[in-house]
């Protein structure tokens, strides 16, 4: 067989990492509700054949709750940082391309919301919305956007600065022209690549602030509930609800964050040769 | 009908010296004028005063009698001296042209542009091969005035002859005002019909 070349390994590769992950997600989502219903008589079992992820304190099949756990986990991650993305393009864009006050403006709320720490944002908006799903995504997603926009301004103010952009300005066309057709088709790279890579940060917001209680509501198979259930019974021995579900965790933000990595070398001409 | 600079100034901000001071020129419609000065005596900025790219600290610049526009096509269009930085490096080359106007067969040939090179991106062009995208943009804008800041300065003299010769017929087919700006006596000689040297 032919060897592949670096490129086509790096395409192969992050294909795999997507079907994965759709496959974690689609199982999560069809699994029938009574999956992870348990049984006493099943209670606190450690992983066996039957049960690869051993049973909760309550009988439950650990793995299938692991599984829906992730599939909302996952369906968190992709909608807050999709919102948070969208929001970082427009900040950064009209910070760089608006008036020097919308830029000294938008500057000022980006310092202002990365210089509380994250969790105690989101646990506060999430809180004030009720938490639950939506108070979870409004936090996550108004919190995430800050380093992206700043790359995006900084990005667009470079652009500003090209001939090729002076140039179309004197051929007559508007500043919407060369935004769809020169500023955004460069920012597309930034875009995704920065959009893949906020989404293990996501997640693990989502599952902190669930297992501190403030986040989606205990009877959901949160990763996050799951977690924080497991603290209970950890001193009596039964280590399999925390390690494996957690371990489960840690998989999946190590496999996105390699697909952002990888997308990044796909996309972005700079890292093409990695 | 002529281009027209009227006692240009122009320094960056209060705090820095002035670059030029009290410049003036004129060129009709159809005619060939030369700048030329040493390094470092802003011709480039009067070029990018003259097409509206910098906004003069005092005087000012009249296009057939009107100020530059400051929306929509200028009726004035500088070529630089590097092609490579004036086209965006994603776009092929036939959107580069598509960007001032519709293409035809005619322009093609009269700026010696293969077909073949439409489809490519700015990278696979050499700088000669990119300058005469470059004029043939500024070309089909259907300005009035044209500015050529050194865009020859980096070709050899093979292809710097191609450009100019490109660049003589068309401009005066449609006869347009031309500003050539040049360190090089020689091409000033041959190719304006007037050569004013810039005070430093």
């Amino acid at each position: 067989m032919k060897k592949l070349n670096r490129r086509s390994k790096t395409v192969l590769l992050s294909v795999i990492i997507v079907l994965v992950l759709t496959g974690i997600y689609v199982l999560g989502i069809f699994l029938p509700e009574d999956a992870a219903a348990g049984s006493f008589l099943e209670a606190g079992q450690s992983p066996s054949l039957e049960h690869p992820f051993g049973t909760d304190a309550l009988g439950r099949d650990l793995l299938m709750r692991t599984l829906k756990g992730m599939s909302v986990s996952i369906t968190v991650g992709i909608a807050a940082s999709l919102i948070s993305a969208v929001i970082a393009v427009f900040a950064g864009i009209a910070a760089a391309s608006g008036s020097k006050y919308a830029d000294a403006f938008i500057n000022w709320v980006i310092d202002l919301v990365m210089s509380v720490p994250h969790t105690i944002l989101v646990i506060l908006i999430s809180f004030a919305l009720g938490r639950g799903m939506k108070g979870l995504l409004v936090g996550i997603a108004a919190t995430h956007w800050c380093s992206l926009a700043r790359l995006i301004r900084g990005e667009v103010l470079q652009l500003h600065t090209q001939q090729y952009v002076a140039v179309s300005r004197k051929l007559g066309k508007s500043g919407g022209w060369i935004l769809v057709h020169h500023l955004l088709p460069h920012l597309a790279p930034q875009f995704f690549t920065g959009l893949i890579l906020l989404f293990p940060h996501a997640v693990l917001h989502e599952a902190s602030v669930s297992f501190l209680g403030f986040g989606l509501s205990p009877e959901q198979p949160a990763i996050g509930i799951i977690l924080s259930e497991s603290m209970r019974y950890l001193s009596a021995g039964m280590w399999w609800p925390a390690v494996l579900p957690g371990l489960m965790l840690v998989l999946i933000i190590l496999l996105v964050d390699r697909l952002g990595e990888h997308l990044k070398m796909i996309m972005d001409p700079f890292h093409a040769q990695e | 009908m002529a281009l027209e600079a009227k006692n240009i100034y122009f320094r960056y901000n209060a705090k820095k010296p002035w670059i030029l001071e009290d410049q003036s020129l004129k060129v009709e419609k159809g005619e060939r004028l030369a700048l030329s000065a040493p390094s470092g005596c802003g011709k480039s900025t009067l070029a990018m005063i003259l097409a509206g790219y910098l906004k003069p600290s005092a005087g000012q610049v009249l296009a057939d009698g009107k100020p530059l526009p400051a929306k929509g096509l200028c009726p004035v269009q500088l070529i630089f001296q590097h092609p490579e930085k004036a086209v965006n490096p994603r776009w092929r080359l036939r959107r580069v042209l598509e960007e001032s106007g519709g293409l035809n067969e005619d322009m093609l040939n009269a700026f010696g542009i293969e077909p073949a090179w439409l489809d490519r991106f700015p990278r696979e062009l050499s700088g000669g091969e990119l300058q005469r995208f470059c004029v043939a943009r500024a070309l089909m804008s259907k300005a009035d005035y044209l500015i050529c800041d050194e865009i020859s300065t980096m070709l050899d003299v093979i292809t710097q002859a191609q450009i100019w010769d490109v660049v003589l017929r068309e401009t005066s087919r449609l006869n347009m005002g031309v500003i050539v700006i040049t360190h090089n006596m020689h091409l000033a000689r041959r190719t304006a019909d007037r050569i004013l040297e810039l005070r430093p």
